[in-house]
């Protein structure tokens, strides 16, 4: 429960902290375009370095951003076992066999081994870049640039103002509502429920008894929170101003330059060089 | 000038209106009777009694976050409409319960800034008050902090801010204090009294900790919707006895002196620390 890494704001002053939240979303964007559009290994390598260049310069600690993955840890073994088990292609990457073993559906390839290791490459760095973002703009700043992408959206008289904040607050909310997940299961803990045995079916059973008292209280936090706003003369978007004005500077410039390049960088070994797949 | 006046106020729950606080679940029915009290500018009244006794009604009350059912209710001269409710919210802060629950933004600084940006302030504006609130709440230098890893006193602290961002010139704290360990009630008391003597900040203070009114320039009891007793701290103190039927109890050196007395110890009725210590000191030479 502690390493729900997604959402939390990492505090340092850095040239990566700085830039302005809207280029920060749209270079991410690009950066997952970037990672979609690699098809080998040069592709992706290209996106780590840039990855590297960005963590390095923005202080959060590597360890950190590799913690990242944790979260998604599941989704990437499963995908690489059945890469390995599934692909039944002959290509040779390297001396030897090029299918290992091979048993009614079930093959041991080169290529579904080459493959493997480069989807979890792939995965791992696109939630690194994801998480790169949250770590380095403070949830105000990142709603504030959503709100700002949006705005057309105005037009078509979608309430952004209230969308952005609600986004926020959520994001607030997270580490509140993980200590509470915890404090109940404590509780169900010390009377005797168990969460760590039996099948999958009886483990989503035990989930109830924590769902149904965290959902009470959220209802309960969202009417105090509700008056604390309106106490705090909360009125929706009426006459209301922001503390905090977006602005694009010379830094956003050579990021914005930077997010291109690798863009293009990528897209041209793409169309050049080919790829594995 | 009256800071805040209420005028033979009643409201009555509706069966099932919870009103979000889990003490009140079983209000169904629970009335506020003919309130009627007047806190004057600059002085600071606590609120006494037990659960349910309808203390944070009142609160909710006075910046119409509950519409009264009759009665009326003044704030600086200005009686409290749908018309005058957002002007008198500016004066009215309230500070609740649960700190995790009135934070809307996970750093300080935009926490603080929320009440400053709904009522329209320049940005330069919003900055020096983000700047007074937390120099005032002694937070200065959590300006840039992530509020989730603030201790609880800290987080409440946070919270007077966000009330003070707007220049009240009453606050109210609803048991602001409950959910805090002794370490963190000292630094919410320690603020409150400052804003009060430094500020001139009329200060209402609904608590269960008599502890806490002792610090008041007068206390108001309620009990079962009603007021029932409004004095000095001293002189509702001295009525142990009454206090007893409300489901309250004396401060702790009430309860020492009440038990030196019965032992045989002839200290005299004071609430006063150190007089009591004199006293004590005296009898045993």
């Amino acid at each position: 429960m502690k390493d729900v890494a997604f959402g939390q704001y990492y505090p340092a002053d850095s040239f990566v902290h700085r830039l302005d939240p809207r280029l920060k979303l749209l270079f991410l964007i690009a950066f997952i375009t970037a990672i979609f559009l690699a098809t080998d290994f040069y592709g992706l390598a290209a996106c780590a370095g840039v990855l590297l260049v960005i963590v390095l310069c923005s202080r959060v600690p590597l360890g950190k951003v590799f913690r990242a993955i944790r979260g998604i840890l599941f989704l990437v073994l499963f995908t690489a076992v059945i890469q390995i088990l599934f692909n039944h292609g002959d290509k040779a990457y390297w001396g030897g066999p090029a299918v290992y073993w091979e048993w009614k559906i079930f093959a041991v390839t080169q290529e579904g081994i080459v493959l493997a290791i480069f989807l979890v490459l792939r995965l791992a760095l696109l939630v690194m870049c994801s998480s790169m973002l949250t770590y380095t703009t403070t949830p105000v700043a990142l709603t504030d640039g959503i709100e700002s992408l949006l705005t057309p959206l105005k037009w078509l008289h979608i309430p952004v103002h209230v969308l952005a904040l609600v986004m926020n607050m959520a994001l607030s909310l997270i580490p509140v509502l993980t200590g509470e997940t915890e404090r109940i299961m404590n509780a169900q803990k010390a009377r005797g429920a168990d969460f760590e045995t039996g099948n999958i079916f009886r483990r989503i059973k035990a989930i109830v008894p924590i769902l149904i008292p965290l959902l009470v209280s959220s209802i309960d936090r969202a009417e105090e929170l509700g008056n604390a706003m309106d106490s705090r003369c909360y009125r929706g978007d009426i006459k209301r101003t922001k503390y905090k004005k977006l602005r694009f500077g010379w830094r956003d410039l050579i990021a914005f330059l930077l997010g291109a390049a690798l863009v293009t960088g990528v897209v041209l070994l793409r169309v050049y060089v080919g790829g594995i797949l | 000038m009256r800071a805040i006046e209420f005028r033979d106020v009643s409201y009555t729950y509706e069966d099932g209106d919870a009103d979000g606080d889990p003490s009140n679940a079983q209000r169904g029915g629970f009335q506020i009777k003919h309130l009627n009290f007047a806190v004057e500018e600059g002085e600071f009244v606590a609120v006494l009694g037990h659960n349910g006794s309808g203390k944070s009604t009142l609160a909710r009350l006075s910046n119409r976050l509950l519409a009264a059912d009759s009665g009326e209710i003044e704030v600086f001269g200005t009686p409290l409409t749908k018309k005058t409710v957002y002007e008198i919210r500016k004066q009215i802060g309230i500070v609740f319960q649960n700190p995790d629950n009135q934070t809307v933004a996970s750093i300080v600084e935009d926490d603080v800034a929320f009440g400053a940006e709904n009522i329209g302030l320049a940005r330069e504006e919003i900055g020096a008050r983000i700047s007074f609130a937390l120099k005032a709440v002694g937070m200065e230098q959590y300006r840039n902090a992530t509020i989730a890893r603030l201790s609880g006193g800290q987080k409440q602290r946070v919270a007077i801010a966000g009330v003070l961002a707007l220049k009240p010139r009453i606050m109210i704290l609803d048991e602001s204090t409950a959910m805090l360990d002794p370490r963190g009630r000292r630094e919410i008391m320690d603020v409150v009294v400052r804003l009060n003597r430094e500020e001139k900040i009329t200060v209402i203070l609904i608590t269960h900790f008599m502890e806490e009114a002792l610090l008041a320039d007068r206390a108001i009891v309620m009990n079962r919707g009603e007021i029932v007793m409004q004095d000095k701290p001293a002189g509702i103190f001295a009525r142990h006895e009454e206090l007893l039927t409300y489901n309250l109890t004396l401060p702790r050196i009430g309860m020492i002196v009440k038990g030196l007395n019965a032992g045989g110890m002839p200290v005299s009725d004071t609430l006063d620390l150190e007089k009591l210590a004199g006293e004590i000191a005296e009898c045993v030479s």
